[in-house]
């Protein structure tokens, strides 16, 4: 029997990305205040009706800058992880149907690229041209390229074992098409938990790169560079530092459970056991 | 038990000595020096590190803006203020051993004014006709041309005494005259150097001193509240100063400087090369508004002048906050609503975020500006070297530096005859009364042009541990002179 709790998962973790979504996407035609408005007079403000999250040093509101800044790491993650993907997925599905020395070449890049960390790439890729969003989706989106590929190749090769794949096999179809037809199909599954849970890695790593400056430039907002910005407020006005910490931490558990969900409604072996 | 009770009794025993006899400085910088020779640079970190620690001039500048004696113990001034007799400390020896004597103030003003001198006060020797020994310890300088404030200029990090055997390496190791010896640079992080054991003058208390380069502001409060640092003498996050004030361990002391913070305009490059566009982004920024979002302490500033000198004119009122007349300035000037310019950031605090409230002031009249944060020595070779910017944020630190708008070459290329003939005048002029008459022509016709946007003075805010004296409460030239530090107790 599949426990109540973990349907709430999927219901919680859906509800709370199409929130944040929602969000991101409102703030592409309102937010209370131009989110770069800044207006000094009323610097440090306490949340009020006003403005509901009060304001930043520069007098710019915070609620406005949260609903930017969603856009701005969804749009870094959304890219990083279809770069993550779309470079991944083929890459390994490649390794599991070709095997011999080109799943050993395939292997040993993801081996390679795992060696270093995404925000040493991040730093590498920055260094060499100059800080922005587009080289962090860029970053983020090569640290994603091994985890898909591993993913795919573990699932694929499973599932190329079985007795349709060796049906189809007999009756002639190229690898190609066994690969399109048979096999992707059967592990969409896998890689959509996977997305969901790389979508999340990749908003905590564009706010960690945004925090250290090598992410979203100012003055578009960013929660990173927000969490920066309120370092040394913190003893003045910690809500500077709260509002994008929840909403940073809001985010990724939203995503995080919908992986959770969906890996209990979509994975095959789990439903074989209900 | 007795073994562990004992390592307690000896631990503390020798942490309490430890702390008693503190003799070293650890010092906080916003910015690393590119190179350790300041006759070789304009950045001021390689003074804020090397003046009057390694390297002494023959005059030096104390900490009230007054010329007082160094290297030369004592000098006079012909009737005709073009010869000047310097009397020279005895038994003075550079760091590796080398005495110093007039051969080393002739070698250095004469390679000052060479063809392949670096330095960025050229201007300043410029006047020297001649350099005569008559004997070692006394150098006769001959001007071609009475100069105010050349005693001034000599007691600047730009003048100091280098020797002829250890110039070359200087950038790297220096070896001057001062009181501390250069010890080692770890680039990146920070320089060390230890107390002079041969040094001519008074032994400075202290033995060693390490300067550490910290831009960030919270990095900044951090290592102060930590005791990682004794002392930030331009303290970079004033939003933390509340709580430190409250803290008992540590000194806030509020000064001022010299410096001129301003919005640099590379006055070649169209649009701005159109005296209009520059004026409306005069207009488009609020000063005041930007000094209190950057809880600065400076005072808004309407020429390339600090209050307090002689001959200041409050200017400030030449372009008052005023977006409609700026929108109506660039409209005349043809720029478009949504003109993109850029605006490169070096570290410090006042460049980083006034950059994004002046972006957000630029963009009330219809300017989308560009926020491009450089590193400092990126924007040394970028905008200081090459001028490949459209603007940028600065403080230009040095005292009396109104030459930097009458050079052939620098960086913001603003070229005006008018400017020039007015700065080559108070140059030549001696008598204090037209000086004063002169500066002030100068500020106005600053104001007039406003080839940069003149924006504040940068204030001083020092923060050290509160046992600790000697450092300079104001900043007249940009230095963290050593040699009178001690701690109490």
């Amino acid at each position: 029997m599949k426990p109540a709790w973990r349907s709430g998962n999927l219901l919680i973790g859906g509800t709370i990305t199409v929130l944040i979504l929602a969000m991101a996407l409102v703030s592409l035609v309102w937010t209370p205040y131009p989110p770069t408005k800044i207006d000094i007079v009323h610097k440090l403000a306490d949340p009020s009706a006003a403005h509901w999250l009060g304001t930043d040093p520069f007098g710019r509101d915070v609620f406005s800058m949260i609903m930017a800044g969603a856009r701005s790491s969804l749009s870094v993650a959304l890219i990083a992880v279809l770069v993550g993907a779309g470079l991944g997925v083929p890459l390994g599905a490649l390794a599991s149907a070709r095997g011999g020395w080109v799943d050993n070449l395939v292997m040993r890049f993801t081996d390679l690229a795992f060696a270093f960390p995404a925000l040493l790439t991040a730093v590498m890729i920055t260094a060499l041209a100059g800080p922005g969003a587009g080289n962090a989706m860029l970053a983020i989106g090569i640290f994603n390229i091994p985890v898909f590929a591993r993913v795919t190749r573990g699932a694929a090769l499973a599932v190329r074992e079985l007795d349709f794949v060796m049906a189809a096999r007999a009756t002639g179809h190229g690898e190609f098409a066994i690969m399109a037809r048979h096999v992707l199909p059967n592990i969409s599954a896998v890689l959509l938990v996977q997305v969901t849970i790389q979508f999340a890695l990749a908003i905590i790593a564009d706010a960690g790169l945004a925090y250290v400056g090598l992410g979203t430039q100012p003055p578009f907002p960013s929660w990173g560079r927000m969490l920066n910005d309120a370092q040394t407020y913190i003893f003045k006005a910690p809500l500077l530092a709260v509002f994008p910490g929840a909403a940073i931490t809001t985010a990724v558990l939203g995503l995080n459970l919908l992986g959770d969900g969906l890996r209990d409604l979509l994975d095959p072996r789990l439903s074989r056991s209900r | 038990m007795n073994r562990i009770l004992a390592t307690l009794i000896a631990t503390t025993l020798f942490a309490g000595t430890a702390q008693a006899a503190k003799d070293s400085i650890i010092l906080g910088m916003p910015l690393e020096p590119p190179m350790l020779d300041p006759t070789a640079g304009a950045a001021a970190a390689i003074k804020e590190v090397t003046y009057a620690n390694i390297f002494q001039g023959l005059t030096r500048i104390n900490d009230k803006g007054e010329v007082a004696s160094q290297l030369a113990k004592s000098w006079t001034i012909s009737g005709d203020g073009l010869t000047y007799t310097f009397a020279l400390q005895s038994g003075v020896k550079f760091h590796d051993g080398t005495p110093f004597d007039c051969a080393i103030v002739k070698f250095t003003y004469e390679r000052a004014v060479a063809a392949d001198s670096t330095n960025s006060q050229k201007g300043f020797f410029e006047p020297i006709s001649s350099t005569a020994c008559p004997d070692p310890l006394t150098a006769v300088i001959t001007l071609k041309r009475p100069t105010g404030g050349f005693l001034f200029n000599m007691g600047s990090g730009d003048a100091v005494m280098m020797a002829p055997n250890s110039v070359a390496n200087n950038k790297t190791n220096p070896v001057g005259t001062g009181p501390f010896v250069f010890k080692r640079w770890v680039k990146g992080d920070r320089v060390e150097m230890e107390r002079n054991p041969a040094y001519w003058g008074p032994a400075p208390k202290i033995a060693s001193a390490t300067f550490r380069f910290i831009a960030d502001p919270s990095a900044a409060t951090a290592a102060v509240m930590a005791g990682d640092l004794d002392a930030y003498p331009l303290f970079p996050a004033p939003e933390s100063l509340d709580r430190i004030r409250t803290d008992k361990r540590f000194s806030v002391v509020l000064g001022s400087t010299q410096g001129k913070t301003i919005m640099s305009i590379n006055n070649e490059r169209a649009p701005f090369n159109d005296v209009r566009v520059r004026r409306a982004l005069a207009h488009a920024i609020d000063r005041d508004a930007l000094l209190s979002a950057l809880n600065g302490t400076g005072k808004p500033i309407g020429s390339h002048f600090v209050p307090g000198n002689p001959g200041y004119i409050d200017l400030t009122g030449a372009y008052p906050y005023d977006p409609a007349k700026a929108l109506k300035l660039l409209a005349e000037a043809g720029v478009k609503p949504g003109t993109e310019m850029t605006i490169k950031l070096p570290p410090p605090a006042y460049a980083r975020r006034g950059g994004e409230v002046i972006a957000a002031m630029l963009e009330q009249v219809g300017i989308k500006a560009k926020l491009v944060p450089v590193e400092w020595a990126q924007w040394l070779d970028q905008v200081f070297k090459q001028s490949d910017f459209d603007l940028t944020i600065i403080a230009h630190v040095e005292p009396n530096d109104l030459d930097i708008y009458a050079r052939d070459k620098y960086y913001f290329n603003y070229k005006d005859a008018s400017y020039r003939a007015i700065y080559q005048k108070w140059v030549e002029t001696s008598d204090p009364a037209a000086r004063i008459d002169l500066v002030g022509q100068l500020q106005r016709k600053l104001s007039e042009d406003e080839p940069n946007v003149f924006l504040f003075s940068l204030g001083k805010t020092g923060v050290w541990n509160a046992k600790l004296n000697g450092l300079w409460v104001n900043q007249p030239i940009f230095n963290n002179d050593l040699s009178g530090v001690f701690w109490s107790e």
